[in-house]
C-alpha cells in the first residue's frame, strides 16, 4: 500500500485520496476550516497549509503521493496558522461571549486548539446587517469567514445556488441569491445540507440558540483536534 | 433643604475638590465637592458615569441572544440582567408561566447571586471600613487587613461567596456569565450529583450568614449614634413583593411606601412600571434620575435595594430571616429606618434569606426535574423584572416579527438610587467636610456613604478594591490648585 509521512507517521491512503483525507482516516488532526468531508475541496482558508518535500501546500487540495514528506504540526507552520486565525477573527465581529454558536463554533475551538492568546491585529468592526427575513434561520453576516462551505453545499449538495461570495478582496462578501438580497426569497430550506455545514455562527436555526447548556456542546466534550471529523452543527 | 447645595448660586467663585473615582465600587463614579474660600461645602454632586450602550447595541439582534449579551453590562451580578431580560423574553415566546423545574432552576440561580453579591459588598468592599474605622490607616482598610487581624470573618465571606458562586456555575453553567436561563425556561436543572454537593454544605452557609447577621448588629450596638445616624436622610421606597407581602427577589409586583412607612401603591403590574415611573434628566449628570409620577420629581424619588425590600415586605419567606426582620424593625420602634449604614443589616438579612432559600430549593425534588422549556402565544413585547442585589431591576424590550429586538429600555438598581445617592453625599458633606480641610479620611466618609447602596456605577467590571482614588482641588476656571492621589496599595503620590 502506498504510504507517505506525516511529522514522522507514516501514513497509507488509497488511490486520489489528499493529504487531509488520508490524515483525518487515520485519525491525525491537521487544523483546516473550509474542509468538509462531505463536498469538494476549495483549498482558500490555508489553514491547513503543510510543507510537502519542504514546499508550502494546501494539504485538503494536495493530492498523496507515494513517499512524500509532510510536516504539519510544527511551530512555524502553527505561528502562520494562528496568524491566519488572528486575521479571521479581527476581519469580522467575532463576539463569542454572546454568540450562540459558542462551544460548537470551529474558529473558536480552532483558536483554542492552536492556542491563539490574543487577536493581535486592530478589528475591523465592519458594518454587516442580519439578514432575519427568512421565518426559521437567521443569516448573521457578522461571523462569516467566507470559507464557502455554504456555497458548494447548495451548489453541490442541494442543487439550488442559494449562497455566493460577491465583491473583490476585502470587500469580499457573501450574499444571497435573491433580487430582494433576502434569504426569505430564495429557495432556502432548513433541510439543505447548506443550512448544516457553516463551521461558525452565520446560518443559525432561529428561536433555539442556548438551548445546550455549557459543558454539554461539541467542543466542551472533545476539543477538536482530537475529533476525527469537523463537528457539524 | 439640601436642594440649596445640589446647585450653588455662585459657582464660578468656588473651589472644586473631586475624588474620581469612587474606590471600591464597582465601576467609575466622581465625587464633586465646590468649596468656597473658607472650605465651606458649597455644592455637593455625585457624577456617574452610566453604560447605556447596551441599549443600542441590542437593537438588531435576536431576541434569544439578549439574555447572554446583556450580562455583559455587569462583571459583579451578570445573573441579574441575564434573569431579567429572560423574564421580558419568556413574555415574547409567550411563556407565561414557566415549568416548576424552570422557575426553580431560576431562582436557585438568582439565589445563588445574592448570596454571592451580599458576601462581597459586606465582607470585601465594606467590613474593611465598618471594622477599622472609616478614618483608620488606609494601608490596612481592605479585606487583606480584615484577613489578619479578623481571619474567621474573612474566610466566611470568601467561602459564604464561593458557594453562592458554586450555585450559580451548575444552574448557569459556568461562575459568570453563563447561559442555563433562556426564553421560555432553562437549559438544564441540576444532576443529583449537583444537588448533593451543594446540600452538603448548605447548613454551615446558613451558621455563617446568621453570623454575618449578628456581627452588623454587633456593631450598629457598638456605635449606635454613628450607624442610626450617619447621612441619614428620609425617602420613599420601593421594590417587587411576592405573594401576600412575602420579601421575594425573583417575582412578585411593585410596591411603593413613603418614608413613614405608609403604602404609597401596591400590587402593581410590572410590566406597566411606565405608568408609574418616569425619568428626568439632568445637565450635570449622564444618569437618569427616576421618580414616582404621582408625586412628581421634588418628592417622588425613591430609594431601592434591601434597605427599602426588607421594610417593604410584610413577611421574610424564611424563619430565621423572619426572625431577624422583627428584630430589625423593632430596633426602628416600628418606624423606618432611613439610615444609609442600615443597608448592612439588612442586606445581610437577605444574605440569611438566600442560604435558608437555597437550602428549601435544594430539598424540592423539580430541581432536578426534566420539564426544562415552556412557550404559548408570541408577544411583542415583554417586561422582565426581577430584585437584583441592589434592588429593582427594569428590562423592557419589543421584537419584531423576524425575532429581532427594535427597543430596549433597561433601569438599573443603581439609577433608582441616584436621587437617594446624591443625597447621602450632601449629608455627610454638610456634616463632615464643613469648614474643615480636606482629608483622604474626611472625604472616604462620602465614599462610606456611596458604597452603602452598593451602586455598580458604570455596571463595568474592576478589580475590586483597586481602584485608585484621585483628590483634585481645582478653582473655577479649572485651574488645579492641588492634587492628591491614592493609587491601589494605600500609597499616596502627587499626579503629574
Ligand atoms: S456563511 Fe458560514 S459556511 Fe457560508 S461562507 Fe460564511 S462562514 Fe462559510
Ligand atoms: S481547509 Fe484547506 S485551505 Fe481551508
Amino acid at each position: 500500500m502506498s504510504s507517505f509521512t506525516l511529522d514522522g507517521q507514516t501514513v497509507t491512503f488509497d488511490a486520489g485520496q489528499t493529504i487531509m483525507q488520508a490524515a483525518l482516516a487515520a485519525g491525525i488532526y491537521i487544523p483546516r476550516l473550509c474542509y468538509h468531508p462531505d463536498l469538494k475541496p476549495h483549498g482558500s482558508c490555508k489553514l491547513c497549509t503543510v510543507k510537502v518535500n519542504g514546499r508550502q501546500a494546501s494539504s485538503c487540495t494536495y493530492q498523496a503521493q507515494d513517499g512524500l514528506v509532510v510536516e504539519s504540526n510544527t511551530s512555524e507552520l502553527n505561528d502562520e496558522r494562528r496568524a491566519l486565525l488572528q486575521m479571521l477573527f479581527v476581519e469580522g465581529n467575532h463576539f463569542c461571549p454572546s454568540c450562540e454558536a459558542s462551544g460548537n463554533c470551529q474558529l473558536q475551538a480552532t483558536a483554542y486548539e492552536l492556542q491563539m492568546m490574543t487577536p493581535h491585529y486592530d478589528h475591523f468592526y465592519p458594518d454587516r446587517p442580519l439578514d432575519a427575513s427568512h421565518p426559521d434561520y437567521l443569516l448573521d453576516f457578522n461571523r462569516c469567514i467566507l470559507c464557502s462551505l455554504c456555497i458548494r453545499a447548495s451548489r453541490d449538495v442541494d442543487g439550488k445556488n442559494v449562497f455566493a461570495l460577491s465583491g473583490r478582496g476585502i470587500n469580499t462578501h457573501l450574499i444571497v441569491n435573491a433580487a430582494s438580497g433576502q434569504l426569505a426569497d430564495t429557495g432556502f430550506s432548513g433541510d439543505d445540507k447548506a443550512a448544516h455545514v457553516c463551521p461558525v455562527g452565520v446560518i443559525l436555526k432561529k428561536r433555539s440558540g442556548f438551548r445546550v447548556p455549557i459543558g454539554k456542546r461539541s467542543y466542551d466534550i472533545r476539543s477538536i483536534g482530537d475529533l476525527a471529523e469537523p463537528g457539524e452543527s | 433643604m439640601s436642594d440649596q447645595l445640589e446647585t450653588a448660586s455662585h459657582p464660578e467663585k468656588l473651589r472644586r475638590v473631586a475624588i474620581d473615582p469612587v474606590s471600591r465600587v464597582e465601576g467609575h463614579g466622581k465625587v464633586t465637592l465646590l468649596l468656597d474660600e473658607n472650605n465651606h461645602v458649597r455644592q455637593a454632586r455625585l457624577h456617574i458615569v452610566e453604560f447605556r450602550g447596551f441599549e443600542k447595541f441590542v437593537q438588531g439582534r435576536p431576541y434569544w441572544e439578549v439574555p447572554v449579551m446583556v450580562q455583559r453590562l455587569c462583571g459583579i451580578c451578570p445573573v441579574s440582567h441575564h434573569i431579567a431580560a429572560s423574564k421580558a423574553m419568556d413574555l415574547i415566546v409567550g411563556a407565561k408561566q414557566l415549568t416548576p423545574t424552570a422557575e426553580k432552576i431560576r431562582r436557585l440561580m438568582h439565589y445563588g447571586q445574592i448570596l454571592q453579591s451580599h458576601a462581597l459588598h459586606f465582607f470585601h468592599l465594606c467590613s474593611p471600613d465598618l471594622l477599622f474605622g472609616f478614618d483608620s490607616d488606609i494601608s490596612r482598610r481592605n479585606i487583606a487587613g480584615v484577613a489578619e487581624k479578623y481571619p474567621d470573618t474573612a474566610r466566611k465571606g470568601v467561602l459564604l461567596r464561593k458557594f453562592g458562586q458554586e450555585v450559580i456555575r451548575h444552574t448557569a453553567g459556568k461562575r459568570i456569565h453563563g447561559t442555563g436561563s433562556v426564553p421560555g425556561g432553562v437549559n438544564k436543572s441540576l444532576t443529583m450529583a449537583e444537588r448533593n454537593e451543594l446540600r452538603q454544605d448548605i447548613d454551615q452557609i446558613i451558621d455563617w450568614s446568621h453570623d454575618a447577621v449578628q456581627l452588623v448588629k454587633e456593631l450598629h450596638s457598638q456605635n449606635p449614634a454613628l450607624y442610626d445616624s450617619f447621612g441619614i436622610f428620609r425617602a420613599n421606597m420601593m421594590s417587587l413583593v411576592g405573594d401576600n407581602g412575602v420579601h421575594d427577589l425573583y417575582h412578585g409586583s411593585l410596591r411603593g411606601r413613603d418614608a413613614d412607612g405608609s403604602i404609597l401603591f401596591d400590587g402593581v403590574d410590572y410590566q406597566n412600571y411606565g405608568v408609574l415611573l418616569e425619568e428626568e434628566v439632568k445637565s450635570w449628570s449622564y444618569m437618569k434620575f427616576p421618580y414616582l409620577k404621582s408625586l412628581g420629581n421634588k418628592q417622588g424619588w425613591y430609594r431601592v435595594g434591601p434597605l427599602s425590600r426588607v421594610q417593604n415586605c410584610d413577611t421574610m419567606p424564611t424563619p430565621l430571616a423572619e426572625h431577624e426582620r422583627r428584630e430589625f424593625v423593632a430596633y426602628g420602634g416600628n418606624l423606618p429606618l432611613h439610615a444609609p449604614l442600615a443597608y448592612h443589616w439588612t442586606r445581610m438579612i437577605e444574605l440569611l434569606s438566600a442560604a435558608e432559600t437555597i437550602k428549601e430549593l435544594l430539598h424540592d425534588d423539580d430541581i432536578t426535574g426534566n420539564e426544562l422549556m415552556a412557550g404559548g402565544e408570541r408577544a411583542r413585547e415583554g417586561v422582565g423584572v426581577i430584585e437584583a442585589p441592589r434592588g429593582t431591576l427594569i428590562h423592557h424590550y419589543r421584537v419584531d416579527d423576524n425575532d429581532l429586538v427594535t427597543m430596549c429600555n433597561l433601569i438599573v438598581s443603581t439609577t433608582h438610587n441616584n436621587q437617594a445617592m446624591n443625597e447621602a453625599v450632601r449629608q455627610v458633606a454638610r456634616r463632615y467636610l464643613n469648614g474643615r480641610e480636606v482629608s483622604e479620611g474626611l472625604l472616604n466618609h462620602i465614599e462610606v456613604a456611596i458604597r452603602a447602596f452598593d451602586p455598580c456605577l458604570s455596571c463595568a467590571t474592576h478589580a475590586l478594591g483597586k481602584m485608585p482614588l484621585e483628590v483634585e482641588l481645582l478653582d473655577a476656571t479649572g485651574h488645579t490648585l492641588s492634587a492628591l492621589a491614592r493609587s491601589a496599595d494605600g500609597g499616596f503620590c502627587t499626579p503629574d
